[in-house]
């Protein structure tokens, strides 16, 4: 039986859906489950790992998993369900309304609403993808301003760029180096980026660096 | 991450434990000597220092809340300092900062702000009792209606 290397399926719950899994339906109360090494998530938390009382902002919304890990580290975790807040605020219907400038500003006092230079890093996680350039470039200018110089930044973007609907995960943290993804169901990213266009995207920060896994998924570490 | 179901606590009148039923409305502080279960509204403070608060499913706290204890079904808007432990359940909502020994928040629960983990101080030899978490209290008698061990200085609204 081939199996991917680095990727586990994860005992109990977990559900193996035969065909393709890009156009998986939600399945209610089940989710599939994958538990694999992390590149981007191994250097995000090497620069927290050796220090205690720093801030750390999760826009995944609470998991028990990730206040677990992060606490236990000894430090402080903030969390935002950013995608929750986003279908709040703009519904899931029509991404054309993310242009609309009073919207975003909403968007950004609902979630981003924080000191100058609080945060010691950020697990942006897949949220990015499903923001169209005006309101994603407002939230970028932001998350510059609230994390300090030299913190790490982790984001997720699906890599196939033909695709309609790509897995929605929900990221749960094994340990500094190991990634639980539960996928639930799929979604309608509002752009798909290559590796050119995400350096594009985090020019204003020091710097980029890329890590694809076997999902499909670009794992992107960006350091303020 | 357990797959036990949890169980809902409901108000248990047999345990001496306070209760603030859904079509009551407090507008002030709440201190309690005993558990409290609050399925109205408040808005306010409320304060159980060595006690449990539980919000139920239908209520709807804006205040800040310290207790040793807290469980949530319903809806918090504000601070909660639980010394000892906090739950959040799945259609649970909490916005506020967090300080607490322990938190255990279900899927499907919403959460948003800031958690800060704080153990108790380990004792020291031949320390003094209050470095110590004190064992719950001794149930009282029963006590009628809603008013039993709780002082309420508020103005109560139906």
């Amino acid at each position: 039986m081939l199996r991917r290397p680095g990727a586990t399926l994860s005992p109990g719950p977990a559900i193996i859906v035969p065909g393709n899994h890009s156009s998986a339906t939600k399945l209610f109360d089940k989710e599939l489950v994958t538990s694999r090494p992390s590149r981007g998530l191994e250097q995000f938390f090497a620069f927290l790992r050796d220090q205690v009382g720093l801030s750390v902002l999760d826009l995944a919304g609470a998991s028990q998993q990730n206040i677990n890990f992060i606490t236990n580290l000894g430090h402080r975790l903030y969390s935002e369900d950013f995608v929750r807040t986003l279908d709040d605020v703009f519904g899931d219907a029509d991404p054309g309304d993310q242009a609309n400038q009073g919207r975003i500003d909403q968007f950004l006092r609902q979630t981003l609403n924080f000191e100058n230079e609080q945060f010691d890093g950020v697990l942006v996680w897949d949220v990015l993808q499903y923001m169209t350039p005006a309101l994603l470039a407002a939230t970028l200018e932001r998350l510059r301003t609230i994390v300090r110089p030299h913190a790490y930044l982790l984001a997720y973007f699906h890599a196939d760029e033909k695709a309609q609907q790509v897995p929605f995960y929900s990221f749960r943290i094994k340990d500094s180096q190991n990634l639980m993804l539960a996928q639930r169901g799929t979604r309608k990213p509002a752009q798909i980026f290559n590796n050119r266009s995400l350096e594009k995207l985090f020019q204003k920060f020091e710097s980029v660096k890329f890590f694809l896994t076997k999902e499909q998924l670009r794992e992107v570490i960006v350091r303020r | 991450m357990s797959s036990m179901p949890f169980k809902t606590p409901e108000p248990d009148s047999s345990r001496g434990q306070a209760s603030i039923g859904k079509a009551v409305k407090i507008n002030g502080q709440i201190y309690s000597k005993e558990d409290l279960y609050v399925d109205g509204d408040v808005e306010g403070t409320i304060e159980l220092q060595e006690h449990r608060l539980t919000i139920g499913p239908n209520g709807k706290v804006h205040s800040s809340v310290k207790a040793r204890e807290v469980v949530v079904l319903g809806n918090i808007q504000g601070n909660v300092d639980a010394s000892d432990k906090l739950e959040i359940r799945k259609d649970a909502r909490l916005v506020g900062d967090i300080k607490t020994a322990r938190i255990i928040i279900e899927d499907g629960a919403y959460f948003k702000g800031s958690i800060d983990i704080v153990k108790p101080e380990p004792a020291k030899a031949g320390g003094s009792a209050s470095s110590q978490p004190r064992p719950p209290q001794q149930a009282t008698p029963v006590a009628p209606a809603n008013a039993q061990g709780a002082a309420v200085a508020a103005e109560m609204k139906r």
